[in-house]
């Protein structure tokens, strides 16, 4: 599978010695890095494709706010806000979200972690990357070709019946899909037959723990949507009537299949988010990360339940009342693996030396936030208040609380953290804070009154609305604004940094895992010396340097494997 | 450099993050049997509608299943099993380095997979004649059936009586009291409600009259048949790409060194088309 020896990037076998070659300067040309096989730059490309689908994602919400200032038609017709609303959520979640952290911190992050040069299966990486480009392609070529007005959710029957690019854009979301596949696999086989010397599974940082977890979701939920997305393609070229009542079928099939993929993708969210923040929480607070085995468990915990929760959007589409107590059983139980890890985290805090760095700003976000997004899913997954707040904006407040207030603002958080490492600059510290303060509070001011409107009966995706809801739409549309301000800072000075800010040293934050080992940015081939891996939390081990300004290892010796010397 | 040195002198080529070959191996190996794994999932979204919908309606399928050729999906099966048996000898001729009958395993494993799309052309064919398509293109033209019956109706079926496949139309004129029930029918009632959709129920269907008559969305049966045996087929296809790929690689000598990881690589794969489609014979062509 992988062992032709012709391929870019085995070519050149650079001196691991030359301090200034990194993998950003090791080789030049766009080709260069198109057809790279380095999980780097694989990861570097993911998060610039990424960082763009945000940004178009973004653009579509905030027309959608801009149009909701108002009852009645403000600068749109009605069909167009149904294509904008579906578009917002196709692009952030088919786009941006599920690839977002795995395909570009995993990919640069895990192999380093692993003190390995790449991922296990480097081609399979690439092709996952080209994946993804193809998808997103023909999802933007739906845009242009028609939009949809399904909303992100494609329900039949009138995906199947609606004249616009269902077509093209769920053939976009099947591409997609494999793509998230192929990440998750490549995950996998890299974590269980690349780990370094001393690295025990209960020894593995356990952002890879998360990763790991997500990529069993994305194998097994991922091919389930392919399938169902195939099925509605072919409902809507062929008619195979599988999901219309016309010719037998049965539509809420679609719903039963659908969100057996789309439930567990929530968790393929924030799971990677979940990893971020141990990591995060522990290195900022200056002590070892708290119940490590509870953490590490609870994720795969969340994984396994994440399969046997989906029934819970189906509350009110003619499920029997057994099945739906079955299912509302169930959705509680994931919150007692979710809440062991916060807890976990607010134990590593407990008289921990807390840096309000701009990682952990985000990291505290994620806390508050998170906890409100957890926390109103109780209410959606109770049959009662369910029948209540079914199809209002409560939803879209407590989803956006979950993946915006959590994977979200943990992939910030993580940007911030990795962004030294990844590109070999500091930012400036006092405008991330900035633009922390004004995402977190543009958020709440956004989405916080959409939980006042939902529960006071407001329905989504309406384009039309009773007086009494302006206050809070106006509300909400000037919180958006306020949050896309704090993005337009964020890109200026994250760009900023690449040209004019501080170099950065090997190890900024303090952190005890292999990525920190190498420098900044890391050579070609990751690490000089084979790495040998110790306990990833124990921060004791490093002492700061003024004179680098990072922190060094005390006794350098104790990461390189033991024949280090000797081999290779 | 020292990753080079060590896989010539392994006479393997060992990408150069790995640290040996057998790491590179079991990577591979891990990533296919996951990747089987997705494949399997991929295939339940079909195995799950179809048991959906055989659960709420067992007569679509009873009387569904008469029109595909039983003998023609033995020996569908047989090829494809034959053709494991090629592709397992294949990767134990490439562990052997025996690169001539490695060739000539994975040239008769291409073989059978030929045989097997021919077959299948040959029933899709004849399906086509006879409009037993997916629900969207449905239109039996089953009056013809007389002179083709063979071609279309399992053998006993076409054996026992000219009255007991009728059409619609038939049924308006026949008396409900015909004898000689069919014992293939399923004594199960169908579903009188439920999530069958909002389709009407045919009222002739839904009567015991004896006579296997076309129940209602009996096309259901023919869209579950052709989406499953569809995407098998495509995987067949793939399979058949992948196996040209590896006689090419043969031809060039890849496998000179006795390294047969592509070989049991894409054998496995195999193995997985091979034992869905057992599945899909038992499944469609044996109720």
């Amino acid at each position: 599978m992988a062992e032709a020896t012709s391929a870019p990037g085995n070519d050149a076998i650079v001196d691991r010695t030359a301090s200034d070659d990194n993998y950003l300067t090791h080789g030049k040309g766009i080709l260069s890095w198109l057809f790279t096989l380095d999980h780097k730059r694989i990861g570097v490309m993911y998060l610039v494709a990424i960082l763009s689908s945000f940004f178009l994602g973004g653009v579509f919400a905030l027309v959608l706010r801009a149009e909701l200032w108002t009852p009645g038609q403000t600068i749109m017709t009605a069909d167009t806000y149904n294509k904008m609303f579906t578009l917002h959520g196709a692009v952030m979640i088919f786009l941006f979200i599920i690839p977002g952290i795995p395909a570009t911190l995993g990919n640069f992050v895990l192999p380093l972690m692993l003190g390995a040069k790449d991922v296990a299966l480097p081609r399979l990486n690439l092709a996952s990357f080209w994946l993804w480009l193809t998808g997103a392609m023909v999802a933007v070529a739906s845009i242009v070709i028609g939009a949809v007005d399904t909303g992100w959710t494609f329900y039949t029957p009138y995906s199947t019946t609606t004249t616009t690019a269902v077509t093209a854009m769920t053939l976009g979301a099947f591409i997609l899909g494999f793509s998230s596949i192929f990440t998750g696999l490549n995950f996998i086989v890299t974590i269980h037959k690349m780990r370094p010397e001393g690295m025990t599974w209960f020894r593995m940082p356990l952002f890879l723990w998360g990763i790991y977890s997500t990529a069993i979701i994305q194998v097994l939920a991922t091919p389930v949507l392919g399938i169902t997305l195939l099925l509605l393609v072919a409902e809507r070229t062929l008619g195979v009537g599988i999901f219309d009542p016309a010719l037998g079928g049965d539509p809420v099939l679609y719903q039963h299949f659908f969100w057996f993929y789309s439930h567990p993708a929530v968790y393929i969210m924030i799971l990677p988010a979940m990893a971020i923040m141990s990591e995060l929480i522990s290195v900022f607070s200056g002590k070892h990360i708290f119940g490590y085995k509870f953490i590490a468990w609870s994720s795969i915990a969340i994984a396994l339940l994440s399969f046997l929760v989906w029934g819970h959007h189906m509350f009110t589409s003619g499920q029997s009342g057994l099945m739906n107590m079955i299912f509302s059983a169930l959705t509680f139980s994931v919150a007692i693996p979710s809440a062991v890890k916060v807890f976990n985290w607010l134990a590593t805090m407990y008289k921990g030396s807390i840096r309000l760095a701009a990682p952990m700003l985000y990291a505290l976000s994620f806390l508050f936030l998170f906890a409100i997004g957890g926390l109103t899913g109780l209410f959606l997954g109770s049959l009662s208040t369910d029948i209540h707040l079914h199809d209002t904006y409560f939803v879209v407040a407590h989803f956006h609380y979950v993946m915006f207030g959590g994977t979200v603002i943990a992939f910030l958080g993580g940007i911030h953290y990795w962004w030294p490492k990844m590109f070999g600059r500091m930012y400036s510290e006092r405008w991330a804070q900035l633009s922390a303060f004004l995402i977190f509070v543009g958020f709440n001011l956004t989405f916080f009154t959409q939980f006042v409107m939902g529960s006071h009966g407001m329905p989504r995706r309406y384009y039309n609305y009773l007086e009494r809801f302006t206050a809070y739409h106006q509300a909400s549309t000037v919180g958006s604004f306020v949050l896309a301000l704090g993005f337009f800072i964020m890109a200026g000075y994250l760009l900023h940094s690449l040209v004019g800010g501080e170099k950065a040293p090997a190890n900024p934050w303090g952190g005890a895992t292999l990525e920190w080992e190498t420098t900044s940015p890391p050579a070609y081939y990751n690490f000089k010396h084979e790495m040998r891996a110790g306990d990833p939390y124990d921060l004791d081990a490093l002492r700061w340097d003024p004179s680098i300004k990072g922190y060094v290892r005390k006794d350098p010796a104790s990461v390189l494997a033991s024949g280090e010397g000797a081999a290779s | 450099m020292a990753d080079q040195a060590h896989a010539q002198r392994d006479g393997l080529a060992v990408d150069h993050h790995f640290e040996n070959a057998d790491q590179q191996y079991q990577s591979a190996k891990l990533g296919m049997w996951v990747f089987l794994g997705t494949e399997i999932l991929f295939f339940g979204g079909l195995f799950v509608a179809y048991s959906v919908y055989r659960a709420n309606h067992p007569e679509i399928f009873i009387f569904g299943h008469h029109f595909l050729d039983k003998n023609l999906g033995a020996l569908n099966t047989v090829i494809l099993i034959c053709s494991s048996l090629t592709a397992a000898w294949a990767v134990r001729a490439a562990q052997l380095r025996q690169i001539g009958m490695l060739k000539l395993m994975i040239l008769l494993t291409i073989l059978c997979a030929l045989g097997f799309m021919g077959v299948k052309s040959v029933e899709y064919n004849g399906k086509w004649k006879h409009g037993l398509l997916w629900a969207g293109q449905y239109d039996p033209h089953l009056e013809d059936h007389g002179e083709t019956s063979h071609d279309i109706i399992g053998e006993e079926i076409a054996a026992e009586a000219d009255a007991e496949i009728v059409t619609e139309e038939m049924v308006v004129e026949a008396s409900p009291a015909l004898p000689a029930a069919d014992p293939d029918r399923s004594t199960i009632a169908p579903a009188a409600e439920g999530p069958a959709g909002l389709a009407v129920e045919d009222p002739a269907a839904a009567e015991d009259t004896g006579v296997e008559v076309e129940p209602a969305n009996a096309q259901t049966y023919f869209s579950i048949y052709f989406l499953l045996t569809g995407l098998h087929g495509i995987h067949v296809l793939g399979g058949i790409g992948a196996f040209i790929w590896l006689l090419l690689c043969a031809r060039r000598g890849d496998f000179d060194s006795g390294h047969f990881t592509r070989v049991d690589m894409v054998a496995l794969y195999w193995h997985l088309v091979d034992l869905i489609w057992i599945y899909l014979f038992l499944l469609l062509y044996l109720i």
